[in-house]
């Protein structure tokens, strides 16, 4: 079970919340410029990163605005919650990690890795 | 490689069951192959045994990064059915259908395929119109399915709540009989079995880090056991296909989901069909062992965790005991998760990409399993034939620019 913090209700269980995926993605200004693939890429392509995620949360069953979430898709860590329009909190990405991917994966000490 | 039949049984029961060979070699992989797969679960070793079978193309190998069974294959709740609604998704599971009922023999190898049928229960006037609509355009397509009043489902199923004054009351339910189970540990077994008798190499422990390509097109890939060139590569890695795609320069239209599953103790038999209910959302069927082996919904979150919130096992368990009051004193023995990779349209993808000699086969979301045969003979003629069968023509990455989604999310006789 994850505790959210809600940025207007302070730290609540996850069930009050509802997930609405991946922030940052802007609607484009004019979409009849667009080529098919762009539109596309714009609708259905997500980057779906095992590591750092930056996502959006709604507070359904609370005070029901948006607002945007840190978490880590592996360790589900939170690591905070920041409101819609601002900057996500700066942080490094590794060496060598592959476009859409912020955590490397080394053999054998990624995190999450190993089956139960 | 010595076949299983009743002679081989009675001579290694002779020598006490020291003498048996093992069922699949575990080679040291060799510096090229024609064919590499990357991901040894069921649909990744479906696609080399019938490369080898239907294509000749034996000089291949399977990298697993874990060991045969241990990912999504020996994780899911075992379900095989084929009444999805729309034509293209149909002929695809309806194809796997045929190939699992000749499947154990096929393979040498007892699946346990059991054609026990599949209960799909509505409880609002709205759930029996969608189903009255789903069985016709099943039978439309070739597709066994009958509509069930709400007695017919007592009388298949004699414990579950037949009581109009639920809250959810039964009205009635589709059935595809020839739906059913299988064991899905031994179909990964018998399909590595079946691929390695016909000269797969299976590397476990072998993860891929990372592709190689000269002028556009890929040569191979990096692994943790090193270079391993190959003229074509097939990555089959649900639960990280996403990451694989981004090892290759790629974006695709997936989210990674943790979906859970859990099994009671065992106990005497007391369902001998599967039922699963959209409405309230659960599906419950018992093994063999007599388990009661349940299927939970995703979080809604996107996660590689191999674990889900307790939320979520709570509504299944809630649902379950609305249909089934009287399993409420039956102990849950085991709970676990694994990683569905979701498409916008619950659909897959199953074919080429933009990097030649590169194709993927992904995004099977949450029924994948029932698919394995169906989906590993359709990815083999694509790398065999470098196009897409007519059975994976649909199911192509460029669906999602040209707008011609397949819709099976909540059309397909289960929420997704």
């Amino acid at each position: 079970m994850l505790i959210i913090t809600c940025p207007w209700c302070g730290p609540r269980d996850q069930t009050e919340f509802a997930y609405g995926g991946e922030a940052h993605i802007v609607r484009p200004k004019d979409p009849d410029a667009l080529t098919d693939a762009e539109w596309g890429d714009y609708l259905f392509m997500r980057r779906n990163p095992r590591g750092r995620h930056l996502e959006q949360w709604g507070h359904a069953f609370g005070c029901r605005r948006w607002f945007n979430v840190e978490r880590d898709t592996v360790t589900y860590v939170i690591k905070g919650s920041y409101l819609p329009g601002e900057s996500p909190p700066e942080i490094p990405l590794s060496p060598g990690s592959a476009p859409g991917m912020e955590i490397s994966l080394s053999p054998g000490r990624g995190p999450g890795r190993g089956s139960t | 490689m010595s076949r299983y039949s009743i002679f081989s049984l009675a001579r290694n029961a002779l020598t006490r069951h020291a003498n048996w060979q093992e069922a699949w070699r575990s080679p040291e992989p060799k510096r090229d192959y024609d064919v590499v797969i990357v991901g040894g679960g069921g649909h990744g070793l479906a696609t080399a045994y019938y490369l080898a079978k239907e294509h000749g193309i034996t000089n291949v190998a399977v990298l697993e990064k874990g060991w045969i069974g241990g990912g999504n294959t020996g994780r899911n709740t075992t379900i095989v059915r084929s009444n999805y609604l729309w034509d293209e998704a149909t002929a695809l599971y309806e194809k796997s259908m045929k190939l699992w009922e000749g499947l154990s023999q096929d393979l040498n190898y007892n699946v346990m395929f059991s054609q026990r049928g599949v209960l799909n229960l509505g409880h609002t006037l709205q759930d029996m119109r969608d189903i009255e609509r789903r069985v016709n355009a099943n039978r439309l397509n070739g597709v066994d399915g009958v509509v069930l009043n709400t007695r017919q489902v007592k009388e298949m199923v004699p414990l579950i709540n037949d009581s109009p004054s639920a809250r959810y009351p039964i009205l009635g339910a589709s059935l595809q009989p020839r739906g059913g189970v299988a064991r899905h540990d031994a179909v990964a077994w018998g399909f590595a079995r079946g691929a390695d008798a016909r000269g797969v190499d299976i590397i476990q422990n072998c993860e891929v880090q990372g592709f190689r390509r000269e002028g556009g097109a890929v040569v191979g890939v990096e692994t943790t056991r090193g270079f391993i060139g190959a003229k074509k590569v097939g990555v089959v890695a649900a639960g990280h296909s996403s990451v694989l795609a981004a090892m290759a320069g790629l974006r695709f239209p997936i989210e990674s989901h943790p979906l859970q599953a859990l099994v009671s103790e065992p106990i005497k038999p007391v369902l001998d069909t599967v039922v699963m209910s959209n409405a309230v959302h659960g599906y419950i069927s018992q093994s063999d062992k007599g388990d009661l082996v349940i299927g939970a919904g995703i979080d809604s979150y996107v996660g590689y965790g191999q674990r889900g919130s307790f939320s979520i096992i709570e509504h299944t368990l809630a649902a379950i005991l609305e249909l089934f009051p009287t399993f409420s004193r039956v102990r849950m023995n085991r709970q676990w998760g694994g990683i569905v990779d979701v498409c916008p349209d619950a659909c897959p993808i199953v074919g080429l990409t933009p990097v030649k000699h590169l194709y993927f086969n992904c995004g099977w979301g949450t029924g994948g399993f029932k698919a394995t045969p169906g989906s590993g003979f359709a990815f083999a003629h694509t790398i065999a034939q470098d196009r897409p069968h007519e059975l994976n023509a649909a199911f192509s990455l460029e669906r999602f620019n040209t707008g011609h989604l397949i819709d099976e999310h909540g059309a397909a006789a289960v929420a997704h």
